[in-house]
């Protein structure tokens, strides 16, 4: 392949915007409603039709991350296929699994043909991370593409691209049902809390890649380049009590707020309730995120760690539709197989 | 200059976990009792972790507010099968923090609370006596390197729904996202706690402190976030108040911003907002308290002696 050859990819025809994944995640939540709202009577945004979701109304009516289970650790091939492959779900079973199979017959089916092409999934955080994407893979030009065109559009804002090295086998979050997908990731802003400049940032990000869809399917061509990403490598958990589990300090101040800013070995990590300073122990400088993620204490994540890397991304150009037509008769043929 | 000689204080009560997902309080008690922390000086201290099934469902309540539970009505209503646990814990917490309004009441209740308001450290208070107000100017002037600030509520004491309206002197404090252990903030309101220990000690001792003046914020009104006919918020506060805590606001001042984009102004009486997006208060319709500033003088005082 020469170097300025641009790759094909094909149209993006079906894209999903998600709130409410987490029920008080509230950016997400008033940003749909308030989309669904504009949008009444008006199905498609050529040249893609566009799906606005609120993706757990019954933990959003609560206030709540979840009601039963986390939803957003629901998509996995086997919880989506569950205990009972075609069968209906046990009256006792959590109401995010239902919630989940709902949200894979409509956005998907997870790995089929018919899932949506996109999924962008809307989510705040507690930690001090600016914008994020969040996405499986290093090498989904679409969403890197997407990422370097609002880092260009927004440069005010600071922003991140995060991957996560998890296998299609092992997703398990909303956007993994689509062909392609991203968490959106903003903040600081408490749960239960709309921040106006953190609902302002999310409502742009959200535009600036509806704007570049809309682009792409018309058949700009997107100039390649470097994009930097931060691969997850870690979890760190609190220290706890060896009986009660409960935690026994909390991030260090010097820590507290600085997401992204490089963590040296022995640098101070956490501050027991009693004063003292515990520091960083691991053998290489990483670079932090999620720090005091409030929703994370359950989960035994004080803070994740990742290494960061510049990728190149080549150009990338739609795929004319007779090519596109090629290529689903391929894509049928191993199905078939 | 005047001067006032006052009872002797014998005993404190310091509670955390009032609201279970505000959780510096929960820990500041925790080390407490860890450092078995009885005794400062001749004062007693009791530690209380006052809503511990709301502080293991991370919640602010499970079934209604516990600091809205401790108005006289409320303290002296029946228990039946179908009281809210909060109710029945209020009770059981009036039992052994007062009872309200008694002799046997504990002198000085510290309950210890969170907002996600960029409120520095604050003082609440039902009524500010010369033992709150002395506690306060005494913390102002040793934590001078931050906002410490007193905001008092005018509700008559049957009325004052609030924890600390159990003990013969009573007051809130605290900054930070619910859910969220912050060090700094945990730093912050450990140290108010124990500067308040040894404020106890040295009174005690015969200590005379020196009276002089203090500003506090006294509660006006209200001003509730603007809605759609299902009750839902429609708009967020605007950046230019949002972290502006107790920075005067004025007519024509942004307030809100709806999320199709429009900005909603201020319009009323020069007044210093608080509580400026407290994530509990959306549901009891309230955007931000807005309040008047007043200068409160106070005479020295040391323990009354025999």
């Amino acid at each position: 392949m020469q170097v300025d050859e641009p790759v094909l990819l094909p149209r993006l025809s079906r894209v999903a915007v998600c709130g409410g994944t987490h029920g008080n995640e509230l950016s997400g939540v008033y940003l749909v409603r308030e989309m669904l709202k504009t949008q009444k009577g008006k199905v498609d945004r050529e040249p893609a039709s566009v799906l606005m979701v609120l993706s757990n109304p019954r933990a959003m009516q609560q206030c709540r991350r979840y009601s039963d289970t986390d939803l957003n650790r629901c998509f996995t091939h086997a919880t989506l296929k569950c205990l009972c492959p075609s069968g209906p779900i046990s009256e006792g079973a959590p109401y995010e699994i239902f919630r989940s199979r709902e949200l894979n017959a409509m956005l998907g089916p997870k790995g089929s043909r018919a899932a949506v092409d996109l999924i962008c999934d809307l989510h705040n955080t507690t930690a001090n991370m600016g914008l994020c994407f969040i996405a499986y893979s290093d090498c989904d030009w679409i969403c890197l593409h997407i990422f370097k065109y609002l880092q260009k559009q927004m440069s005010d804002t600071p922003m991140r691209f995060i991957h996560f090295d998890v296998s299609n086998k092992e997703s398990y979050s909303l956007d993994s049902i689509g062909k392609h997908g991203f968490a959106m990731e903003i903040g600081p802003q408490p749960h239960g809390c709309v921040k106006s400049n953190i609902y302002t940032a999310m409502k742009e990000g959200v535009e600036h890649m509806l704007n570049w869809v809309g682009c792409f399917n018309s058949g700009c061509v997107f100039e390649g380049g470097l994009v930097e990403v931060f691969t997850m490598v870690k979890n760190i958990d609190y220290p706890r009590d060896g009986e009660t589990r409960n935690i026994t300090a909390t991030i260090h101040p010097h820590l507290q707020d600085r997401d992204f800013c490089l963590l040296q070995p022995g640098d101070p990590l956490f501050q027991t309730f009693s004063g003292e300073t515990l520091t960083y122990k691991g053998n290489e400088p990483l670079y932090p995120f999620f720090i005091n993620e409030c929703a994370y204490y359950e989960k035994g994540i004080a803070l994740s760690l990742a290494r960061k890397k510049c990728v190149t991304v080549p150009s990338i150009w739609v795929q004319a539709e007779e090519e596109e037509r090629t290529s689903e008769r391929s894509f049928a043929s191993e199905e078939e197989e | 200059m005047e001067h006032a000689s006052v009872p002797p204080l014998f005993n404190v009560a310091i509670c955390g976990g009032t609201h279970g997902n505000e959780l510096t309080g929960v820990y500041v008690v925790r080390e407490l009792q860890k450092q078995k922390m009885e005794k400062v000086g001749s004062v007693s201290i009791t530690t209380v972790e006052t809503n511990p099934r709301a502080v293991a469902a991370g919640r602010r309540y499970t079934e209604m507010d516990l600091n809205r539970c401790f108005t006289d009505v409320l303290l002296s209503s029946p228990i039946t099968e179908s009281t809210p646990y909060e109710l029945r814990r209020a009770q059981e917490l009036n039992a052994q923090l007062g009872p309200k309004g008694s002799a046997e009441a504990v002198d000085l209740l510290i309950d210890l609370h969170n907002t996600t308001s960029n409120m520095g450290l604050c003082f609440i208070f039902y009524s500010l006596d010369w033992i709150t107000l002395h506690i306060y100017k005494y913390i102002q002037n040793k934590m001078s390197s931050m906002p410490v600030r007193a905001i008092q509520l005018d509700i008559p004491i049957s009325n004052a729904y609030s924890l600390e309206s159990v003990g013969k002197h009573g007051f809130e404090v605290g900054p930070q996202p619910n859910g969220v252990v912050r060090a700094d903030v945990f730093n912050m309101v450990k140290e108010a706690v124990d500067l308040t220990l040894a404020w106890l000690q040295e009174f005690s001792s015969g200590h005379t402190f020196e009276g002089g003046t203090v500003e506090a914020y006294t509660l006006v009104k209200s001003v509730d976030y603007p809605r759609d006919s299902a009750g839902k918020i429609t708009a967020a506060i605007h950046q230019d108040l949002q972290d502006n805590d107790f920075k005067l606001l004025r007519s024509g001042d942004p307030i809100f911003l709806t999320f199709s984009g429009e900005t909603l102004k201020y319009e009323g009486e020069d007044l210093y907002p608080f509580f400026v997006n407290e994530c509990a208060y959306y549901e009891k319709k309230i955007a931000f308290h807005l309040a008047q500033k007043k200068t409160y003088s106070f005479p020295s005082i040391c323990v009354k002696k025999d």
